[in-house]
């Protein structure tokens, strides 16, 4: 007898509609969260299309009515559970906690989520919470007045910096590429915006400074290196996929990615992947929740044939 | 409520709770962080069950800005662990508790 019919694997988005999904099909259903609740979605400030909120709504205040909601229908949230190991060849699949314990189901949903990437260049480490951030939301206050930059051109990126020359002097979006991937309403409000300028086809190569960050070594596509002398550095430049726990033997990956089909299922009997871990082009919260639902129906469908 | 053994400390005393000889994690926090909303059951938890042991702290970095520019902090949620005032170890994140009590074990 398995401990669990379904064991659901992070609480983000994606975990927390399918463990929404599954508390009203009345399964027997627990969700794994490492830390608590919320995932990348509390380092968002603003979240403007998410339907339902016309004035858009806070990412941690989104999280919190996902939390409560799946909990108003007795879902089990574990926090600060963190999963070690994975089984999930046979018909019970066992997972292994830090700690040790281990606790069986039939069915089981992978939602483990990215966190952001890093730039791997000298002085990124070092600095890291000195002037180095990856969560405007969370440290944009600290550079009141100040001048910084903000690598990357992606939504993520370009949003943020709109949102940190609240704070900031003087915002400089770096990117490698001469044109930005971010949507055009947010393109529009940058450039429309007299405190950012924009660095382009030009890449950071080293983060210096003696106790807290003070210069950036920078290098353009010709090759030729500059300094860029700024007081942080906002790195948003793309994800990370939380797949260390994952049966890489096992389970069928891309990239790093968990393969899905359409009914969110994996390569193996009573498992299932929703949200930004899985193998996609487009990761918001919407489709994450949505893919959290399906999977939750899904893993009904099997549990009940 | 578990947050009553959550300490709330400001500029003023701040020296007097982590000069004190019982160890003391405190949590650098600021209500438009969501991270740190985040991680607040978690420091609570800990707070109930280190009481006694470790005195677990939370200080508004928006009401309080002497001492985290003392420390340098200029990203949050930062936890900073002290044993006789001086830090043991200090972590930047919204961390799972494990890690959290990973920390607190060098307390002791």
């Amino acid at each position: 007898m398995s401990d669990y019919q379904l064991i659901i694997i992070g609480g983000g988005p994606a975990g927390l509609t399918a463990g929404l999904y599954a508390a009203r099909s009345r399964l027997n259903a627990v969700l794994l969260e490492k830390g608590v609740p919320g995932g990348q979605v509390l380092n968002t400030d603003w979240i403007d299309n998410y339907p339902g909120f016309p004035e858009g709504i806070a990412g941690g205040d989104l999280v919190e009515k996902m939390t409560s909601q799946a909990r108003r229908f007795e879902l089990e949230i574990r926090s600060g559970a963190e999963v070690k190991g994975l089984d999930l060849a046979g018909p019970e699949k066992v997972v292994t906690l830090v700690g040790d314990t281990t606790l069986t189901s039939r069915a089981i949903i992978l939602a483990p989520g990215v966190r952001p990437g890093k730039l791997g260049v000298p002085g990124e480490r070092e600095l890291a919470g000195k002037g180095v951030s990856y969560c405007a939301t969370c440290d944009g206050p600290f550079f009141r007045d100040q001048e910084i930059a903000v690598v990357g051109g992606g939504n993520t990126a370009i949003q943020e910096a709109v949102y940190l020359t609240r704070f900031a002097r003087k915002v400089t979006v770096i990117h490698r590429r001469d044109e930005l991937r971010a949507c055009k309403i947010i393109q529009e409000k940058a450039f429309a915006n007299d405190k950012i300028d924009f660095l382009w086809g030009t890449q950071v190569i080293a983060i210096e400074g003696a106790k807290e960050v003070e210069n950036l070594r920078l290098r353009s596509e010709d090759g030729a290196e500059s300094n860029l002398a700024v007081q942080g550095i906002f790195i948003l430049i793309g994800i990370i996929p939380n797949n260390e726990m994952l049966p890489a033997e096992q389970l069928e990956m891309r990239d790093g990615f968990i393969e899905i089909d359409r009914e969110m299922r994996t390569n193996l009997d009573g498992v299932y992947a929703a949200g930004d871990i899985c193998y996609k082009e487009v990761r918001q919260v919407i489709n994450g929740a949505g893919e959290g639902a399906v999977a939750a129906m899904s893993a009904e469908h099997f549990l009940a044939g | 409520m578990a947050g009553d053994n959550v300490k709330q400390l400001t500029d003023s005393d701040f020296e007097k709770t982590v000069n004190a000889d019982t160890p003391c994690l405190v949590d650098f926090w600021a209500p438009w962080c969501g991270p740190c909303k985040a991680i607040g059951p978690v420091v609570e938890e800990l707070a109930s069950e280190y009481a006694g042991k470790v005195v677990i702290a939370k200080m508004n970095v928006d009401e309080n800005p002497a001492t985290p520019g003392k420390f340098g902090i200029r990203a949050i949620p930062t936890l900073i662990l002290f044993k006789g005032g001086k830090v043991v170890d200090q972590v930047t994140g919204a961390v799972g508790k494990t890690q959290l009590v990973a920390m607190l074990g060098k307390a002791g």
